[in-house]
């Protein structure tokens, strides 16, 4: 039988053949912190650790709490712009640079074939770009930097089959969400995710990265893509090498076989308070709100702000909505510059705010009251994660939150204005 | 290692954002402390007392990576975690805290809320005290044991800093 891209990988960077279900120590590429680092750094201290082992292998970004929302927050920013220079990290992009997903796969940080950690749990974002990639915590993390390895289960592999294309204004936040809705929560749970099928073809890198990062709401460790033109295009963009390609064996064994057919689909959202608590639109158009939300490391990217400027041109974001856009990075917040996206946003009345996490996970810039109702493009609308634990958050796509900040209701982005 | 508690039966898909909610993660551990569970269950951290067992359902710990999550049931006392089965990122991070998580198959409805559960970390034996109903959990891989047994990652770190 052959090998899945996971076990290709695990496989590659272990010197030997090995098989989903075993457990191997590995060296990672590359170890991804954001205000983490912070945390991690008091445990080698506290251990009489003083070196990471690799300072070139490391990458600092902040953008959790950016700006530093209170003194507290800016102490410890301080604490760790002191620490990255002792440590003589070179990949270090403080307040910047942007949100740390969108940074990393921005600057070629990572690379097909990878096995990256990061302190986040949507790390999984870079399987847009074939790369094994998976959240830890900040404990784990420490052992990282000290070691440079860290011990993984092989996963075993489920394909999603994708199949059709696109209709007008249904994108991969859509499919994703059908995903959710379709096969649960839980269908990913320890799992790596391989999507594959003939929507692949249509799918943007930032399209794609949009399905690999929402790849940990169903539990999956990994969302991985295959390499192909897109991803070789798309490093060809940011200067980088363009590996071979890099999929499964035809006969690889996975777990189980999940199909979609992208033709069928129609904007979808996740309602309040689970990411599988899945509607079409339609379904619940009308349903009033009191904050639109763009942005993130799930739908922050060019592509997100281009669909939804493409519906706020010369209209309005009614007067009883707050509308927040969040750029997933500064290469983003300029590129929309560039394009006239930002003047497009701003003329109908959205509030443009500094690349970076914002409200999505609670933390500042955008919280809800209670009662308040919110439709976002980000990626998790649990009880109390942005705000009052009384306020309600609906996942869907960019250019259904555009639509929905026009009317103050949750609208059907296909509806003419 | 036994362990002897109150049962506090939550559901399935407990988030990290339910344990810590997101507004409180800069403040410190005994002011997350305070929020546990307060949205879905107020008087939890009234009531939660040393030594007591937390029953979720599936997919326990789902969402963040923040370690917070674990952290601060391990600091409230918690003696050990049941569920059908945990989110990834958290179950690596409680054991990596050395907090014990134990997944037990088809655990649904047969804890009631403040049964009193003894829990054997060496083989997984669970009882319930007043009914004498007895059940077993998923042993934890041996990789896992070694890492509690180490005591936690932070066990590990200060190893290496002798070295």
């Amino acid at each position: 039988m052959g090998q899945t891209m996971t076990e290709k990988l695990f496989s590659a960077k272990a010197g030997k053949t090995v098989k989903a279900g075993e457990y191997v120590v590995l060296p990672v590429d590359r170890a991804m912190c954001h205000e983490g680092f912070l945390l991690s750094c008091a445990k080698l201290i506290t251990s009489g650790i003083t070196k990471v082992w690799d300072p070139e292998k490391v990458v600092v970004i902040m953008d959790h709490y950016v700006p530093s929302p209170n003194v507290n927050m800016a102490e410890g920013h301080a604490k760790i712009r002191k620490m990255v220079k002792q440590c003589g990290i070179t990949h270090y992009y403080g307040e910047r640079e942007g949100i740390c997903h969108q940074v990393m796969v921005e600057k070629g940080l990572v690379k097909p074939g990878d096995l990256v950690v990061g302190t986040d749990s949507h790390t999984c974002t870079y399987g847009g770009l074939a790369a094994a990639a998976a959240g830890i915590g900040t404990s784990e993390m420490a052992y990282v930097l000290a070691t440079g390895e860290l011990w993984f289960q092989v996963p075993h592999s489920v394909r999603v089959n994708l199949k059709g294309s696109l209709p007008d204004r249904v994108t991969s936040k859509d499919v994703s969400l059908a995903l959710a809705g379709r096969f649960g929560a839980e269908f990913g749970q320890y799992r790596a995710i391989e999507y594959t099928g003939e929507l692949l073809k249509d799918l943007s890198m930032d399209s794609r990265l949009v399905l690999s990062n929402m790849s940990v709401e169903f539990g999956a460790k990994f969302g991985l893509f295959p390499v192909d033109d897109v991803t070789r295009g798309f490093l060809r963009s940011i200067g980088t090498e363009c590996p071979e390609a890099f999929a499964s064996d035809g006969d690889a064994g996975f777990l189980n076989e999940y199909e979609i057919d992208a033709s069928d689909l129609e904007p979808m959202a996740a309602l309040p308070h689970t990411v599988d608590n899945v509607k079409p639109v339609r379904e619940i158009a009308g349903e009033r709100i009191d904050q639109a939300l763009l942005g993130s490391c799930t739908n922050g990217r060019i592509e997100d702000l281009r669909a939804a400027s493409e519906i706020l041109k010369g209209r309005q974001v009614s007067p009883s909505v707050r509308m927040y856009v969040y750029p997933a990075s500064r290469n983003t917040f300029r590129r929309a510059m560039d394009e006239g996206i930002i003047q497009i946003l701003s003329e109908a009345g959205a509030i443009i705010c500094p690349p970076s996490c914002g409200p999505c996970f609670g933390s500042q810039g955008g919280l809800l009251a209670s009662g308040e109702t919110c439709i976002s493009s980000t990626n998790r609308n649990f009880k109390g994660r942005m705000g009052s634990s009384d306020a309600r958050v609906y996942l869907a796509s960019p250019a259904t939150v555009a639509m929905s900040a026009i009317h103050g209701r949750i609208t059907d982005p296909r509806e003419e204005v | 290692m036994q362990i002897q508690g109150r049962a506090w039966v939550l559901g399935d898909n407990i988030d990290t954002d339910l344990i810590v909610p997101g507004q409180y993660l800069m403040a410190s551990l005994e002011e997350q402390a305070r929020h546990v569970f307060e949205a879905i269950e107020p008087s939890f951290m009234a009531e939660v007392k040393p030594g007591d067992v937390i029953v979720g359902g599936k997919n326990f710990g789902c969402g963040s990576s923040r370690e917070m999550a674990p952290a601060v049931l391990k600091h409230l006392g918690i003696g050990c975690i049941l569920a059908e089965d945990f989110a990834r990122i958290f179950f690596r991070n409680a054991i990596a805290i050395g907090l014990p998580t134990l997944s037990v198959k088809g655990l649904g409805g047969r804890i009631r809320r403040f049964d009193e559960l003894s829990v054997s970390l060496d083989d997984g034996l669970i009882s319930i005290i007043p009914s004498g109903e007895r059940f077993h959990a998923t042993p934890l891989p041996e990789k896992m044991r070694e890492i509690i047994d180490a005591g936690g990652i932070d066990g590990i770190l200060k190893t290496i800093g002798k070295k």
